[in-house]
């Protein structure tokens, strides 16, 4: 583990220098101070009773130099944050922009090429991205450690942020804002691809990819919307227990609710649990799904419902 | 039992009195101390319960031991208890109430009836939180919209109890302030007074101008919840930010509520047990002012990263980085005043020590927070709770701690065991270092507060956390039962165990009922201590 997560867009180097700079300063203060007080406390410590002390009340040039040092030495360091900042807050012209949008408790990413994903963000390796932020509920705060970025997302305002990735690899996308009781599961992650990568991301292998989409049976295109809309985060498909319940065997078996009633796994259940998760809480978990509606079409609830009949 | 006529020549300790009403009822401002005093340890040592139980859960990243609703309900309770429960109200009101007559010469503060009322509003604001308790909030202690508004908690009881805890600490402000100016014994001029007077001076002032600013606030939360009203609901044409504003004008000047008087307790042990002048009086003295002052000022560097405009961000990071000049001043200042003393290390003067120690990471910690672009890559995570704690633990509780056991002879007319509580204070020390020093570490790798569960590249640091606060709970431990069984088996206390300058030293132990039997005339300041060489008077 390093002590700072490796360095991932164009802002992090910047950010690391603001932080390295204040971190230097802080130590040298620091062990000055302490060094100080350890050789006075051993230096000055009473040896015997009614010993013989100054009568010292100050020093001005000592207040003087002390007031007048930390004062520049901190002015220099505003200066040096806010310099840092305003470049955070200014994205270039070229920047491509990606709609973000924050609910209890997933994120939904939207591009310019029409695409929509959830939870999993795809960026070009070296191309600037102005994420265009809004919540539909209450406040987030989307976070990328490794890109040193962070911004609370409002609802009912825009506010934006923008990097540009320079490291290809997977990073965490977190929630910075707490926002109610699935705030620790409001993880995402950030996909850096590189050119090539991300051109096949976009359009797809040769075939094209709506097509593929449309014909696919109903239980297959469930699965791939168990695995791209972050289904598979939660609800396992091989029985074990993960956030949520799994999958596997649920569909046509009686479910004990956390309010001791019991209930069908049916087809209108399903639906339910995947519009309005916070109806029916299964027994033992806990209420944090965010809510599918507007997400899924009906199509797509039922090809899920569809996948989940096929996971005896 | 003493009446007035015949007490202006028997010695009649305060505490001599016995019986429920004789302390609910009393005007006594040593008594309602005590009072205080209690509370605030009673909800200082829940809160603390409450954070063991935290800790616990976050030994490991999954949500194993309570269930992500209850950790965040926990939280909720951890900070508002800690914060309008114990260190609000705290030094100010248990010591506060106990000392500023006795320094300055007088026979109790200025309104002795508005001081027990103080207390009685305090008390209906804990029986307000007792009644929080059936539906707890999960908002966090900072009450933020629109979750506030929306959760199906109880934030309503809640901010109510906070809402009325807040006219106590108006009052208990207004009742010092008029002390200070009008109940000064003769001689005991603006720039004689001790630095703790100094100190509570500023508090008061700050909890009279600020604290009504969050009783607005939070009925406008109530009114929101309850009528419907969207002062912050965007859907409405509301503005979410808006509380946040409020809310942090507020809360900010109290971040100094909770310290200022932990420094003016650092300023009086110092001196005492270094026989040495307070160095600098007079830049400690203006400098708790000017904290104060700019203190109203720096409210929005909580919200850098809440969508404020740069410009807005640009002045509150420099204001932010002007606090930091008048609270170095400080710590240059206490450090200067060993020079050349004759230091002894007694457990007051441990915690002292301590305080400077682990207040001096706490305000170079704020420096990284000041300063923009490195607090949008670590504001609300970990690095913030550790910032928060190394001044608020490390500053404020080091310097009740050390309150606790400088004046306990005076208060109580007992002592303690040193040799114990000097052990009490290494647990304390070390405990406290190694439960937050990590979570510096955690922030900066990205690790964000208020998590109930969490990702498992962060569990070696947090489960050296946990063990830290086994640590530091052992140490509070310790002290406490030290602290209890002095008072039942310990020795009488002399006068003036330290050979203090101060005037609540030049008494019997415990202080009799109306303090001075003849108002002293004051002729020098309490920091006389050491050789004069030229200067003798």
């Amino acid at each position: 583990m390093t002590w700072i997560p490796e360095v991932a867009s164009n802002l992090a180097s910047k950010v690391d220098g603001v932080l390295f700079v204040i971190t230097v300063l802080s130590l040298i203060f620091f062990l000055l101070i302490t060094a100080i007080l350890i050789i006075f406390a051993v230096k000055y410590r009473r040896k015997r009773d009614n010993e013989e002390t100054p009568y010292i009340t100050g020093s001005e040039p000592l207040e003087i130099i002390w007031t007048v040092i930390p004062s520049i030495l901190l002015i220099a360091l505003f200066v040096y944050g806010f310099v840092v900042y305003k470049e955070m807050r200014n994205p270039p012209a070229d920047a491509v922009d990606i709609t973000v949008t924050g609910k209890q408790w997933l994120w939904t990413f939207d591009y310019y090429n029409g695409k929509k994903t959830l939870n999993e963000l795809y960026v070009e390796q070296n191309i600037p991205v102005r994420m265009v932020m809004i919540s539909d509920d209450v406040l987030h705060s989307f976070f990328i450690p490794g890109f040193r970025v962070k911004q609370d997302v409002l609802p009912g305002r825009y506010v934006q942020l923008w990097f540009t990735p320079t490291k290809i690899g997977t990073f965490d996308i977190f929630c910075a804002e707490y926002c109610g009781t699935g705030h620790s599961v409001m993880l995402g992650k950030v996909n850096v691809l590189s050119p090539e990568a991300y051109d096949i991301w976009e359009h797809g292998l040769p075939g094209g990819q709506g097509q593929a989409v449309a014909s696919l049976p109903p239980a297959e295109l469930g699965e791939k919307i168990y695995k791209e809309k972050g289904c598979n985060a939660c609800h396992s498909i091989d029985g074990s227990t993960l956030v949520g319940p799994s999958f596997k065997g649920v569909f046509g078996h009686t479910v004990e609710l956390a309010d001791g009633s019991k209930v069908e796994a049916d087809e209108n259940y399903i639906r339910e649990s995947i519009l309005e998760p916070q109806a029916k809480i299964v027994k033992g978990f806990q209420p944090v799904m965010p809510s599918f509606k507007g997400i899924l079409s009906d199509e797509e609830v039922t090809a899920v419902i569809a996948y989940i009949k096929t996971l005896k | 039992m003493a009446n007035h006529s015949i007490a202006h020549n028997v010695y009649v300790p305060f505490l001599e009195k016995k019986g429920f009403l004789s302390w609910i009822l009393t005007t006594d401002h040593k008594r309602i101390g005590i009072l205080y005093l209690v509370s605030i340890s009673l909800f200082f040592l829940i809160a603390g319960f409450i954070a063991l139980l935290m800790r616990f859960e976050l030994l490991t990243p999954a949500s194993d031991f309570v269930d992500p609703h209850t950790y965040n309900v926990l939280f909720t309770l951890h900070g508002s208890i800690m914060v309008f429960f114990f260190i609000v109200p705290g030094l100010a009101a248990s010591f506060g109430n106990f000392l500023i007559p006795l320094m300055i010469g007088a026979r109790d503060v200025a309104f002795p009836k508005l001081n027990i009322a103080s207390y009685w509003i305090y008390l209906l604001g804990t029986a307000i939180l007792l009644f929080a308790l059936l539906k707890p909030a999960d908002t966090g202690w900072t009450f933020y919209t629109p979750y506030s508004a929306t959760t199906n908690t109880d934030v309503v009881l809640l901010t109510f109890g906070v809402f009325v805890l807040g006219f106590s600490s108006i009052l208990t402000g207004l009742n010092f302030i008029v002390t200070t100016h009008k109940m000064r014994a003769p001689g005991m001029t603006w720039h004689r007074l001790p630095l703790f007077i100094w100190a509570s001076y500023a508090t008061a002032v700050l909890q009279l101008l600020a604290t009504p600013v969050v009783g607005i606030t939070l009925l406008l939360l109530i009114t929101e919840r309850t009528l419907g009203v969207g002062f912050f609901d965007p859907a409405k044409g509301g503005d979410p930010i808006l509380f946040q504003n409020f809310f942090w004008f507020y809360s900010h000047p109290a971040v100094y509520i909770m310290i200022i008087p932990a420094m003016g307790v650092i300023s009086e042990i110092i001196p005492v047990f270094s026989r040495k002048p307070i160095f600098g009086y007079k830049a400690i003295a203006y400098s708790s002012l000017g904290i104060a002052f700019i203190s109203f000022l720096v409210w929005a560097h909580h919200m850098f990263t809440s969508g404020i405009s740069e410009t807005a961000a640009m002045i509150f990071s420099f204001l932010t980085f002007l606090v930091a000049i008048p609270t170095a001043i400080k710590v240059f200042n206490w450090t200067a005043t060993l020079y050349r003393g004759s230091i002894q290390l007694h457990s007051a003067m441990l915690y002292a020590l301590g305080f400077i120690f682990l207040f001096t990471i706490g305000g170079l910690t704020g420096v990284f927070l000041g300063a923009l672009a490195a607090d949008i890559h670590l504001h609300d995570t970990y690095f913030v709770v550790a910032h928060m704690h190394y001044v608020m633990i490390g500053g404020t509780v080091m310097g009740f701690f050390g309150a606790l056991h400088f004046w306990y002879p005076k208060w109580f007319g007992k002592m303690f065991n040193e040799t114990v509580a000097k052990i009490a204070w290494f647990f304390v020390f070390v405990g406290f270092n190694v439960t937050f020093f990590p979570q510096f570490f955690l922030g900066i790798q990205g690790m964000p507060r208020r998590y109930a569960s969490y990702p498992a590249e962060f569990e070696s640091l947090m489960a050296l956390s946990t063990y830290g606060s086994w640590i530091l709970a052992f140490g509070i431990l310790i002290m406490a039962v030290n602290l209890i069984s002095g008072l039942i088996s310990g020795e009488k206390a002399p006068e003036n165990p330290y050979n203090s300058l101060s005037l609540e030293w030049q008494m019997p132990s415990p202080p009799p009922h109306e303090n001075f039997e003849e108002i002293p005339q004051v002729t020098d300041w309490t920091y006389g201590y050491g050789k004069k060489k030229e200067l003798e008077v």
